[in-house]
């Protein structure tokens, strides 16, 4: 805009400017021509405004230049590719903890749009031996910072974000799955049928980071809930849960909390004294979820549970 | 034979007959029969398959697989025989070609079937990152076809003049079409040594192509830490394969094309033959990659690949395994190695068995690991912890081989299917000798 002062015919044009708006008053196009000659007004005055921008520096803006910004698509793209600067997403499950309440689910699918047999995270009961009783293992993407599936996508519609989560893009996504092919932890699902109350989310912009309006044919999977990252609160499953399984937070700040007690502890302590694992360390996937063990196990012995098929 | 016995014979089947028009017609009512399966599936999703989350590749991606597998054979029979210097093979190298030009054209239409949706099919062009194997595959297949066409082509340029000039009663446009296809061909040496020059350029070219296709396709599954298809020898699994499948679809095509176009001067015992021992060449190299495959996962059962390898043992899929190996392999090793089962109408029968045989295979190496993964498959409905193809599915999959078909009736009914000017080059070298 400095160089738009500079211009010598500006005066000409500030005329022609209150000409036209004079002349269309009357009409539409006119309130437009008078909306930017009051705003060159305003430039030229120099009345300025002091702002905060979301990265924390503090910038003038003339007066005139300011409107209330609504966030396109567009916009909504790039920053969900881009991710939240500084950050470092982990997630600690305490397995000790879950008694398979379920409450993580529920609120994980309704913030999705999802169905009930549609998972972001799923509880499993797990069956390590026929000696050992079985426990509950709530599972999300481990978000893994080598991840099988963000190497095979052919279009780069799902990604590695800066800030940890792998999250995906459905508007990209050409449905050819060989995602869920390369995932070892089944951490994703697709949408065989139109999605849940797809017609109520129709007209929506696409947010990318809650991935709704989700979309026939395509990918879908756990974001580490990157829309409530954004705003600084917990994920859907990490704060709705009754049994303080969940700790979520910032690796770079060594410092996670719980979604049910809200307290933050150190997350190296609480890796170290709890003899925190990753699951499946062999596969080389570098998961960005610990589970600490299940020790005092609420589950049953296989002897006990013969009639349940659905343990591998 | 005369000069003018060989030219006659060959191109009598080029006119288009009315049996060739009711077998199109049949085909292209089948295909539209098939193709509104792909409407239900565009329109109400892949949900009309019996895919779900844990099993998510299924007909779709083992048919492309065989595809891709039965195109192999133009660069086995072209190439590694032609090159070695087998004259035997003259009267079945345009077959051949035509069976992998078919295939791998319509392997590239079947991937698409696969789809969640097939209307975003641009951002693979728009958006591709080459780190994926399929945009390995999509340009290794694009390439293997149009190095194909050009095989099926370039030699097919002076049976273009003959056909020309020796059948007059043709309609207007099949006359225009061969001279313009022809290049105004006379055979002076110049031309004749133009395309000596690039048969052998393009049969040289397409060996790591075709390696490569096949290669490829089985890395889409070998990159994936799954059990069942993390291994190493995958590769070379799917390319020995391959070559089962091709020289079965040729022998067929063989017969078939000898019978319906009275071939049997040209195409004879002595092709069945050989093609029956190149058939036992071939089983025997799987049946070897097989045994690496399986036995050894099977010696020391790992936890994860034992599910896998329990089912298709002695589980779900053992009825199925065990026709694979023992019919659709061993059986037919053992049977070709006696003569008279080279006979022509023995061994069509075994080869549309190893064909059979093939497919099912490649199903299986396609569906039963997925259904076996790290983490128990829980919480949800039944339908998911199986797979089982729907008839939707199971239509849209009898659709690429109608298409397929109606590749090889088309070319095959257009275009001499023997070639004449090699038939006679063949004839004329012999001759001097």
């Amino acid at each position: 805009m400095e160089e738009n002062y500079k211009e010598p015919n500006k005066k000409s044009r500030r005329d022609f400017l209150k000409t036209l708006g004079i002349v269309g008053a009357a009409g539409a196009s006119g309130a437009m021509a008078l909306y930017f000659g009051q705003q060159y007004e305003n430039i030229k005055s120099g009345k300025k405004v002091k702002l905060l921008t979301v990265d924390n520096k503090v910038v003038e803006f003339e007066d005139g230049k300011l409107k209330e910004y609504e966030r396109q698509t567009e916009e909504l793209f790039i920053r969900g590719r881009e991710g939240i600067a500084g950050k470092s997403w982990v997630m600690v499950i305490d397995l000790a903890k879950c008694q398979n309440a379920r409450k993580c689910i529920t609120a994980c699918q309704s913030a999705h749009q999802l169905r009930p047999e549609q998972y972001h995270i799923n509880t499993l009961t797990m069956q390590d031996s026929q000696d050992t009783p079985a426990y509950f293992m709530p599972k999300p993407c481990m978000h893994c910072d080598n991840p099988p599936c963000v190497s095979v996508c052919p279009v780069d519609a799902t990604f590695k974000r800066n800030d940890g989560p792998v999250l995906m893009d459905n508007d990209r996504c050409i449905g050819c799955r060989f995602c869920i092919a390369a995932c070892p932890y089944s951490a994703r699902i697709f949408h065989w049928f139109d999605p849940k109350n797809a017609v109520l989310f129709k007209d929506m912009p696409y947010d990318l980071e809650l991935n709704v309006p989700q979309k026939l044919g395509t990918v879908t999977k756990c974001l580490f809930s990157a829309d409530r990252l954004r705003k600084n609160e917990l994920p859907y499953c990490v704060s709705n849960c009754p049994n303080g399984v969940y700790y979520f937070g910032d690796k770079n700040e060594d410092a996670v909390t719980n979604g049910t007690t809200k307290e933050t502890v150190r997350l190296s302590t609480l890796l170290k004294e709890n003899a925190a694992y990753r699951l499946m360390e062999e596969l080389g996937q570098e998961p960005r979820v610990y589970y600490l063990p299940p020790k005092g196990r609420k589950g049953t012995l296989p002897e006990e549970n013969k009639n349940n098929e659905n343990h591998v | 034979m005369t000069e003018n016995k060989i030219i006659q014979d060959l191109l009598q089947s080029v006119k288009l007959s009315k049996g060739f028009y009711a077998w199109m017609t049949f085909l292209t009512i089948s295909l539209f029969v098939c193709l509104y399966a792909y409407y239900l599936q565009l329109t109400t999703g892949l949900g009309v398959t019996g895919l779900r989350d844990y099993i998510s590749w299924g007909l779709y991606i083992a048919n492309f697989v065989f595809f891709v597998a039965s195109s192999l054979v133009g660069m086995l029979i072209s190439s590694i025989l032609g090159l070695s210097g087998q004259k035997w093979i003259t009267p079945i190298v345009r077959i051949a070609e035509i069976i992998a030009v078919a295939f791998a054209a319509v392997a590239g239409l079947v991937i698409v079937s696969d789809m969640g949706r097939p209307e975003k099919l641009a951002n693979v062009f728009l958006y591709g990152r080459f780190q994926s194997p399929i945009l390995w595959d999509v340009t290794v297949v694009t390439t293997y076809v149009i190095i194909s066409l050009l095989l099926f082509y370039t030699p097919l340029i002076p049976d273009l003049t003959i056909a020309y000039k020796n059948r007059t009663d043709l309609p207007k446009w099949q006359k225009g079409l061969y001279k313009i296809l022809s290049l105004n061909w006379v055979g002076n040496l110049e031309q004749v040594q133009l395309q000596k020059k690039a048969i052998g350029i393009l049969l040289v070219l397409v060996i790591p192509v075709a390696m490569a296709i096949h290669t490829v396709t089985s890395w889409l599954f070998a990159v994936t830490p799954r059990s069942g298809w993390s291994s190493t020898i995958l590769g070379p699994y799917f390319v020995t394969g391959a070559f089962v499948t091709g020289v079965a679809s040729v022998i067929i095509a063989m017969y078939i094309f000898q019978k319906i176009y009275s071939l049997k001067e040209y195409i004879y015992d002595i092709h069945f033959d050989k093609m029956g021992k190149l058939l036992v060449l071939v089983c025997l190299i799987y049946l070897y990659f097989n045994i690496n495959e399986f036995l050894i996962p099977g010696y020391r059962m790992p936890k994860h690949e034992a599910a896998h390898l329990h089912s298709l043992f002695s589980g779900s899929h053992s009825i199925m395994f065990w026709f694979v190996q023992i019919v659709g392999l061993i059986l037919p090793i053992i049977l070709l190695i006696f003569k008279p089962f080279r006979k022509p109408f023995p061994i069509t029968l075994i080869a549309i068995i190893v064909f059979i045989g093939a497919w099912f295979k490649r199903y299986l190496i396609v569906i039963s690991p997925q259904e076996h993964p790290f983490l128990p498959i829980q919480n949800v409905p039944e339908n998911f912890t199986y797979y089982v193809p729907t008839i939707t599915e199971i239509a849209i999959t009898i659709a690429s081989f109608v298409l397929v078909l109606m590749i090889i009736s088309v070319l095959s009914k257009v275009f001499p299917i023997i070639p004449i000017h090699e038939t006679l080059t063949e004839r004329n070298k012999q001759n001097e000798k």
